[in-house]
Formats: C-alpha cells, sequence, structure tokens
C-alpha cells in the first residue's frame, strides 16, 4: 500500500488554486469511490479517479500533474453524474490538465499532440480540416501505421475532403486564439 | 413549428455527412424549420476544454452571438459534443463575470442566453413519437431489432444537458418504437464509447467500443442505433479494430438514428446516406426483411385456415 506522508509534502497553496479554477469544493469528497465505480477508463489509469481526489485533498502537487489518468479522462461526466456530494469531479480532472499543461507536464504525449493539432486546425481555418489534422498529426507523432487499415474503408465513401472547409470568418477565430494568449500572459 | 437556429458542427462536413444529410431530410419532412448559423465556426469540441474553459466558451460562443440575428427559437445541433460546449458555455454565461471576459475574446459579444437544444430534443419534444407513428401507421421498421446508444454527454450532466433522463434516456427509444421498430433495452446506453482517443490511443475506444458492441450483440441487436458522430465513427468505422481486441468478429451495422427515421419516411437515398456506413447495413435490413416476410407467411396461413374453416362449416 503506498502511504504519502500528508504533513511533510502538502501543498496547500495547489489544493486552493484547484478548488479556485474548478469553482469546487475537494474537501467535499468522502472516497464512497461512486465515481471510480463508473468511470470507464480505470483500465488505463495510472491512479483511479477517487485517488485523484484523494491526493488532491492530500495537496499532492507533483504526484497528480505527472500522472497519465489527467491526460486520459475523456470527460464522458460519469463521476460528475453519479457524485453524492455533486462534486463536478470532471471538471477537476479538466482543471489538473490546464495546470499540468501550463507546468510543462505531459505523461501522455501524443494525446496532448493530437488535441493541440486539432485545434491548430480550428485556428487556422475557422473549422476543423479532419484530413489536414490527421496528416499534420502523423507528420508530428511519426505514427505512419497508425490506423493504416482504416484508409480503404474510409476513403471510398468520399466523406473525407482534401481540402479545408475555410469560413469567412477565420480571422475572427484566430483572434479568439490570439486574445486568449495574450489574455494569459 | 417554430425556426431554429442550425449548427452542424464541421464533422458534418466531413466523417458525419450522411448524419447531416439525413437530419436536414428528417427535419424537412417533419416540418422543423432549420436556418443555418452563418459562417458558423468550430466550437473546440473536447480539445478546447482540455486547454482552458475561457477558451472554449469563447469558441463556442461566437456561434452564439451569430445565432442572435437569426431571432430563433433555441439554437440546435446534431452533434452531442458541439451541443456541450454550446450549452456549457451558455451555462457558465449566466455568471456575469465570466460571460464578460468571454466577451473580451470575442469581436461580436453575447447579448442574451439563447436556449441550446439536440436536434433528438427537437424530435423528440417538439415533434415528438406520437405524431411520427401517426404518419407511420404502417411500421415500416417492424422487426428490426436496435440496441438505441445514446453516448456518455448528450444527457450528462443533467444540470447542463436538461434533457431526458441521465441514466436511462427514452428520447430515442421511443422515436425507434414509433417506426415499429423492436428497441431492445440496451444496457450501456450512456456508456463511454472511448470518445476522441481513437487516434492517439486506438488501444482505448477498441475496447471500450468492443464492450458496447458485444452488449448489444447479447441481447441480439440487428443494429446499433447512435445520435453522435464520434460514437458512431467508433462503433462503425472501427469495428474491425474492436474485434481484434475483443478477438471475436463482430458485425453490427451501426446506423444514425435520423437515417432509419429516414428510411421509414421514404427520404431519398441520396440523403439517407446508408452507402456512406462502414459495416454494410444490408445486414440489418435482410434481417428485417427476413422477419417481416415471416410475419406475412403466417398470417397468410392462419387467413388460409380460417378460410377453410369457415368453407367446412358452411
Amino acid at each position: 500500500m503506498e502511504v504519502v506522508d500528508i504533513h511533510a509534502s502538502c501543498d496547500h497553496e495547489f489544493i486552493a488554486k484547484v478548488e479556485e479554477e474548478s469553482e469546487q469544493k475537494v474537501r467535499l469528497c468522502y472516497q464512497c469511490g461512486n465515481c471510480t465505480a463508473g468511470c470507464p477508463y480505470t483500465f488505463v489509469y495510472d491512479i483511479p479517479v477517487s485517488q485523484v481526489m484523494r491526493l488532491v485533498q492530500a495537496g499532492q502537487k507533483e504526484r497528480l500533474l505527472s500522472c497519465k489518468s489527467i491526460w486520459l479522462c475523456a470527460t464522458c461526466e460519469s463521476c460528475t453524474t453519479r457524485c453524492p456530494n455533486e462534486i463536478d469531479v470532471a471538471r477537476i480532472m479538466d482543471v489538473l490538465r490546464h495546470m499540468a499543461r501550463r507546468e510543462g507536464y505531459v505523461a501522455e504525449k501524443n494525446v496532448k499532440k493530437f488535441w493541440d493539432t486539432f485545434l491548430d486546425s480550428v485556428e487556422k481555418h475557422g473549422r476543423v480540416f479532419e484530413m489536414g489534422l490527421l496528416a499534420t498529426y502523423v507528420a508530428k507523432t511519426g505514427r505512419f501505421w497508425t490506423d493504416m487499415e482504416l484508409g480503404p474503408k474510409i476513403l471510398p465513401k468520399g466523406k473525407l475532403s482534401f481540402k479545408p472547409h475555410e469560413i469567412q470568418g477565420k480571422d475572427k477565430v484566430a483572434e479568439i486564439f490570439k486574445r486568449f494568449r495574450e489574455m494569459q500572459q | 413549428m417554430s425556426t431554429y437556429a442550425y449548427y452542424p458542427g464541421c464533422s458534418g462536413l466531413g466523417t458525419s455527412q450522411e448524419y447531416e444529410s439525413s437530419t436536414r431530410a428528417v427535419c424537412r419532412a417533419l416540418g422543423v424549420k432549420l436556418v443555418d448559423i452563418p459562417d458558423w465556426s468550430c466550437c473546440g469540441s473536447t480539445p478546447a476544454h482540455t486547454v482552458d474553459h475561457l477558451l472554449s466558451s469563447a469558441l463556442a460562443a461566437r456561434n452564439l452571438a451569430l445565432a442572435e440575428d437569426l431571432d430563433a427559437a433555441a439554437v440546435i445541433t446534431p452533434c452531442p459534443s458541439c451541443l456541450t460546449n454550446l450549452k456549457v458555455a451558455v451555462h457558465r454565461m449566466s455568471d456575469r463575470e465570466f460571460r464578460m471576459q468571454v466577451n473580451k475574446l470575442l469581436d461580436k459579444p453575447v447579448d442574451r442566453s439563447t436556449p441550446v437544444k439536440s436536434v433528438l430534443q427537437v424530435l423528440a419534444e417538439d415533434v415528438g413519437p406520437e405524431t411520427v407513428a401517426e404518419m407511420l401507421p404502417h411500421k415500416p421498421l417492424a422487426g428490426l431489432k436496435v440496441a438505441p446508444y445514446y453516448g456518455c454527454i448528450m444527457n450528462r450532466p443533467p444540470e447542463v444537458m436538461q434533457f431526458d433522463d441521465h441514466e436511462n434516456p427514452m428520447a430515442m427509444d421511443n422515436l425507434m418504437a414509433a417506426l415499429g421498430a423492436e428497441v431492445l433495452p440496451f444496457p450501456l446506453k450512456v456508456e463511454c464509447c472511448g470518445a476522441s482517443y481513437g487516434v492517439a490511443r486506438k488501444d482505448i475506444v477498441a475496447k471500450l467500443s468492443g464492450k458496447l458492441l458485444q452488449a448489444a450483440e447479447d441481447l441480439g441487436a440487428h443494429a446499433v442505433v447512435t445520435a453522435c458522430p464520434l460514437c458512431q465513427m467508433n462503433l462503425d468505422l472501427r469495428q474491425g479494430q474492436a474485434s481484434s481486441a475483443a478477438g471475436h468478429k463482430f458485425q453490427l451495422p451501426v446506423f444514425y438514428y435520423t437515417q432509419l427515421i429516414g428510411l421509414a419516411l421514404g427520404v431519398p437515398q441520396s440523403e439517407l446516406g446508408l452507402s456512406k456506413l462502414c459495416v454494410n447495413p444490408r445486414l440489418a435490413l435482410d434481417a428485417m426483411h427476413a422477419v417481416q416476410a415471416e410475419k406475412r407467411e403466417q398470417e397468410a396461413k392462419k387467413e388460409a385456415a380460417k378460410q377453410i374453416h369457415k368453407a367446412k362449416a358452411a
């Protein structure tokens, strides 16, 4: 069993920050385990979601921001919906990955690359360009064999456009990203 | 019927074209008037909210601001991921401070709170399965056994989504029943299919979608019915990957619910887009026709027996 010396390593500032950004009271969690019971992703998590909640209560910043679970949560909202204390657990998972991004922790690099590539596509075209997204992701990760077998299944359907669907207001969308980055600084 | 501001979502222009075209056709057939939000942009989907909630709400809110000019009853979208981002944005912007922050990122600010709904909600509540059933007295999909799959975020979290039951939604079940289909009690209606991890971690999608396909197969379903482009893609395009992971070959067609309503209403094939599906939809439709033929044969036999009985009595 893992033992955490919470007196020695508890980061109170971290707890306050998670509570502020998520607008949730993490101390309300009484470890019933309902979130983990319903979470479809426990099989790939390194820390089950109820333990993530406990580690937040114990102020274990480093441990949490460097874990895989926060990158593998799909925000399916099962935990949030079923929490008896109405804690928005999925929002806390989201906030933890926001913090991990800001502090340079990435335990699942390809997941982050896929999300970043998606948003780059939106910033550039105003709408996501599916074919371009896949091509850029493959180029960035070098995973040329990923989903190769799906090509013959989807390409003949004629659904994937080889050109982006540019919108008139694409500059306005790019402005949203620009202003957001300025606000962050 | 009111006019709705329509937000198609990016996948409607690509991987879920058949959802897009069948949604428009079904809305037209049922008298639901759609006006596209002019020059709509991406809602940010999952990636945006994993980066920042303000950015995510601003990307969604640009569309809400554009929709205000249309003076529509509600903004509606077929895609649950778009729906979630639009609804979360509206929900969070009820806080004045947050709305001001969002508006700082936008060229055109959001002035009022527009209701946002899924197309499914409109068809289930504003049109209603009773109306659909009345239009189809001959129950064209009788014999088709379907497992209705809603996906994880169409109804959750209930405080934000405010539609149907969050553990056992029935909107799609009732619409399918109105077409005459045999709706199976699918226990994994709101379980996650693996969402957007298909590209970066296809092992996750293969496992989670495999679970859903297995449950549908165990119930004897001819097909799965979905309301989400991502769920449909995971269950259909990636069915081979799910089969490899499960060590068992699945062969279950995965329809959009609008394709089945459209089929029942006689929407032309070009708009139904059945040929765009990966797992051959014929597998399900042939099974349905076989059940219908068998039923007709039984009825004919019964009728013949009755006639003989009558003749003997005479």
